[in-house]
């Protein structure tokens, strides 16, 4: 009997398609992110709302994954942006597989912002990189404040926590301080944005975080045929 | 539960190793699981089982080592292992510590009988 060494990460050839993306991402000057949360936190009103707030010309995406049904595509397409639905039968994620098969035929160079709004659950997401620049994950209130603590993973993994359904809060016994505390303890340095998708409180933080992201991926062209991309036009 | 997709992954890359083995009998394939990995063991194991049970691949089996979130304090140069999430160095109380470890998700070794 003998023992060969691997060394080898489990998800390689997945990881391998995931740099890619993100190499074509950068290459683009897009900036990719990863929405996760349990079902029902509230990923695609806020991106509902995300969008709206866009002018028309905005160099925006969107692909949104289900197990089951383009309910979600339907909502995002009205906005007159680029949706696409990516059902995955029955997959708990979506991997980067799926991602590089959802943006075929899309034309990346007209893109600066691509959001992916990924299967409702908590675990299993954490796992996979799609070639985002970032996960953001959303928490509402009416869940618990302790779910960073009970699921680390994703917490530790994402950069971004935007705890959501704040209008809620005077119903449900949430602490919003407890859910910071227990988000840094798990990833010290964490941002933490507070935001009703309902009332718009909090929203022009949201924005405001992605416009500075956007401007930080974007390639510094001082001349040249891109420089009427500025996020606000 | 994608520890479905992460055994057919697993399987997927030790049949790679078969192909390089002719006529080796593949025994065990050891894993490494960091705590912040998001995998669960114990539905690895089962997925694992279930899908190499009446296969050529019988009888493979997984041995999975869990690996606890570790901490490098860039002041003192400890490193220590995380207990109920504090990251703050046990030696000399900096808060900025780095982790090191408790992601992995790999795969380690493969046990074979070359016939």
């Amino acid at each position: 009997m003998s023992r060969v060494p691997l060394e080898k990460k489990v998800l390689n050839e997945i990881d391998r398609l995931a740099a890619e993306l993100r190499a074509r991402f950068r290459e683009h000057g897009i900036l990719c992110l990863n929405l996760v949360s349990s079902p029902g936190a509230g990923k695609t009103t806020l991106l509902e709302r995300t969008l709206e707030g866009f002018p028309p010309g905005e160099r925006v995406a969107v692909l949104t994954g289900d197990i089951q049904t383009d309910n979600d595509a339907r909502r995002l397409a009205g906005f007159g942006f680029p949706v696409r639905q990516i059902t995955t039968g029955g997959a708990c994620h979506l991997d980067a597989r799926m991602i590089e098969r959802a943006l075929a035929g899309w034309r990346l160079d007209e893109l600066d912002l691509l959001f992916i709004e990924n299967v409702g659950n908590l675990v299993c997401p954490a796992s996979y990189d799609l070639g985002e620049a970032a996960k953001v994950v959303i928490l509402s209130v009416t869940e618990g404040d302790d779910k960073p603590l009970k699921y680390p993973a994703m917490f530790f993994r994402a950069e971004l926590l935007v705890l959501s359904k704040t209008d809620l809060l005077p119903h449900v016994p949430f602490s919003l301080a407890s859910a910071r505390e227990n988000a840094l303890r798990v990833h010290p340095g964490m941002e933490i944005l507070e935001l009703s998708s309902m009332t718009g409180a909090g929203l022009e933080s949201w924005r405001q975080w992605l416009e500075e992201r956007c401007r930080a991926v974007r390639p510094a062209t001082p001349a040249g045929p891109n420089l009427d991309r500025s996020p606000s036009s | 539960m994608h520890e479905l997709s992460i055994a057919s992954a697993i399987l997927e890359a030790v049949q790679g190793e078969a192909v390089r083995r002719p006529g080796a009998r593949l025994l065990k394939v050891g894993l490494r699981v960091g705590e912040l990995a998001g995998v669960e063991p114990e539905a690895l194991s089962f997925c694992f089982d279930s899908l190499v049970r009446g296969t050529e691949l019988e009888p493979l089996t997984l041995e999975i080592e869990t690996r606890p979130r570790r901490q490098l304090c860039p002041e003192c140069g400890r490193t220590f292992r995380v207990v109920d999430y504090s990251i703050v160095c046990p030696d000399c109380g900096a808060a900025g510590t780095r982790c090191i470890g408790g992601n992995e998700l790999e795969m380690v070794y493969l046990e074979l009988e070359e016939t």
